[in-house]
């Protein structure tokens, strides 16, 4: 069984074609980079995938569930995370209260009203071990704002993390990033579940090489090629639209 | 939280004592500034933890009014029907209103909740036979409970009064501390996020929106027992301003900040009014030097002040 797969997917803002026909699909704990130069569409296909926009055509399965029409946090509740492009974090709260959020978002009391959170020791407990293991532990009190970049990007994975996803899915982890922050973000990456599936847009090349097991380019809304590194490194199509044609 | 539990039974045990002190006039004027607590706290749960600017949050309050007004003096003046029956209006016509207003955000919503508000200014200020129209309906009664003091009596409707701010007051502090209104927070923060999460969002914002109409209709409901009397200007968009003024001069999300603004702000309003028929003016003039001066309200002010002298 596939973990996600995307069947014959396009989608149309007004009259611009984002996507078009773009099939994928990836296996259960494999690691997929997306790559393809700015406009390609690969955040668009992640927000489809999501759900925070709807295909014009074509079908979304998440391990053999159609999820098309499903709403975002439908998709959620099956293990579906992403983390975005632009951090949308909770600015205004601490990391604890952010990675409290993430945790109850899956957890059977997140809809209660009559009893404080306060009692629900086991969010709690979940929060500080998510935070610990990713040594993140001495900024629980800090407001989220107050981080730097790097940090809130480490908090946004953990987010995505809370809810042990099944598929996860990064769109430019470590985009805007010094090279040191970089270099732990890739990190924790590595440090993921292999059990969890990820796709992963990523503009550095270094860094999606050195995360995956394999390989899609998307250009101009198409999937121009798919394979493992070695095949997209000596692509000749590839290299020279994407790459540069001195690397090829 | 220990902290804030002792200062609430302080606060508690203050206005229990209070009317010993304090003139029937003075505590006429405390039991209003308990009514229109209980109004902004509502309120609050919509604009300080959910995010959503209403601008026609006098509609509960005015629906409560109306219902209880018209029970009690076409009806029967029972307490048993008519307390419950502007609660539950409230609650019908904030279930109705959410399907259009939460289809909308920011200013859109502003706008939206401030048209369905008029709708219902329009409606008791044009349906004459029912409403009274701007007359309003005179003299409704207060209700008579099985208890040895009357609620026609100053100090027995205080404390009645009282007891339902304080249940009022302890049932939302709950609300905004358990799991649902922690993600409210969130969804305030960033709704996109809190999808990604799980977390149905829709479904909380709506649930929030309700609940702030019926604790409104609270508030309408003690206020016509209050003031015996009912007229279009409880709907009015200068209700709900004010409303949205005492949320914003208390400080949006923080519960208690908005019961301060609202006893700040009818303490004002009948302080000024002996003097000035400007009141709309003035309430201009105290949104913008909030805005300007304190712009997470007072209880803001208070706690940037503490953290000062702390550090």
């Amino acid at each position: 069984m596939t973990a996600l797969e995307i069947d014959a997917l396009s989608h149309h803002f007004g009259g611009l074609t984002a996507l078009s026909n773009v099939s994928l699909a990836v296996a259960p704990g494999e690691r997929l980079a997306i790559i393809g130069p700015n406009g390609a569409g690969k955040t668009t296909l992640f927000d489809l995938v999501t759900g925070i926009i709807r295909p014009s055509a074509g079908r979304i399965r998440l391990f053999g569930q159609d999820v098309t029409r499903l709403p975002t946090h439908r998709r959620a509740r099956l293990g579906l995370a992403r983390t975005f492009q632009i951090t949308t974090l909770f600015p205004r709260l601490t990391v604890l209260d952010s990675v409290l959020l993430a945790v109850q978002g899956l957890d059977p009391v997140r809809f209660t009203v009559h009893r404080s959170r306060e009692r629900y020791g086991h969010l709690r407990e979940r929060a500080e071990s998510l935070l610990a293991d990713w040594g993140l532990a001495d900024r629980a009190r800090q407001v989220t704002r107050q981080l730097s970049y790097g940090e809130q990007r480490q908090v946004e994975l953990v987010l995505a993390l809370a809810g042990v996803p099944k598929v996860l899915l990064l769109d430019e982890p470590t985009a805007g990033l010094s090279p040191a922050e970089t270099a732990s973000v890739v990190e924790m990456i590595r440090r993921f579940s292999r059990d969890t599936t990820i796709l992963l847009i990523e503009h550095d090349m270094d860094v999606a090489l050195d995360l995956v097991d394999r390989v899609a380019v998307l250009f101009q809304g198409r999937v121009l090629a798919e394979g493992s590194k070695d095949q997209i490194r000596s692509d000749r199509e590839v290299a020279a639209i994407y790459l540069g044609t001195d690397d090829a | 939280m220990n902290a804030r539990v002792a200062s609430g039974a302080v606060a508690l045990a203050v206005l229990i004592g209070l009317p010993a002190v304090l003139s029937s006039y003075q505590l006429s004027l405390l039991t209003k500034m308990l009514i229109f607590g209980i109004f902004a706290m509502s309120l609050d749960l919509l604009l300080g933890y959910a995010g959503l600017p209403s601008l026609g949050h006098a509609a509960y309050f005015g629906v409560a009014a109306y219902t209880v007004g018209l029970l009690a003096l076409r009806v029967a003046n029972n307490f048993w029907i008519d307390f419950p029956a502007g609660l539950l209006m409230a609650a019908a016509v904030s279930a109705l209103f959410g399907l259009f207003a939460l289809r909308t955000r920011g200013s859109y919503f502003l706008m939206i909740t401030l048209a369905l508000g008029q709708v219902l200014w329009g409606i008791a200020f044009g349906w004459r036979s029912l409403t009274g129209g701007d007359d309003g309906l005179p003299s409704v009664p207060r209700p008579r409970l099985p208890l040895p003091w009357a609620l026609t009596e100053g100090v027995p409707f205080y404390y009645f009064v009282l007891i339902c701010f304080a249940l009022a007051t302890g049932l939302l502090a709950l609300v905004v501390s358990s799991p649902f209104g922690q993600a409210l927070i969130g969804i305030r923060e960033s709704e996109r996020r809190m999808e990604v999460l799980g977390y149905d969002v829709w479904r909380y914002k709506y649930v929030a929106f309700v609940l702030a109409g019926l604790f409104a209709g609270l508030a309408g409901n003690l206020f016509v027992y209050f003031n015996g009397f009912v007229s279009p200007s409880y709907l009015n968009i200068v209700f709900s301003a004010s409303a949205l003024l005492m949320v914003i001069l208390g400080g949006a999300g923080t519960l208690v900040g908005p019961a301060i603004g609202a006893a700040v702000i009818v303490g004002l309003e009948n302080l000024i009014s002996a003097y000035m028929e400007r009141w709309v003016l003035v309430l201009g003039v105290i949104y913008v030097l909030v805005t300007l001066f304190a712009p997470s309200g007072l209880v803001g002010l208070v706690r940037q002040r503490l953290g000062r002298s702390r550090a």
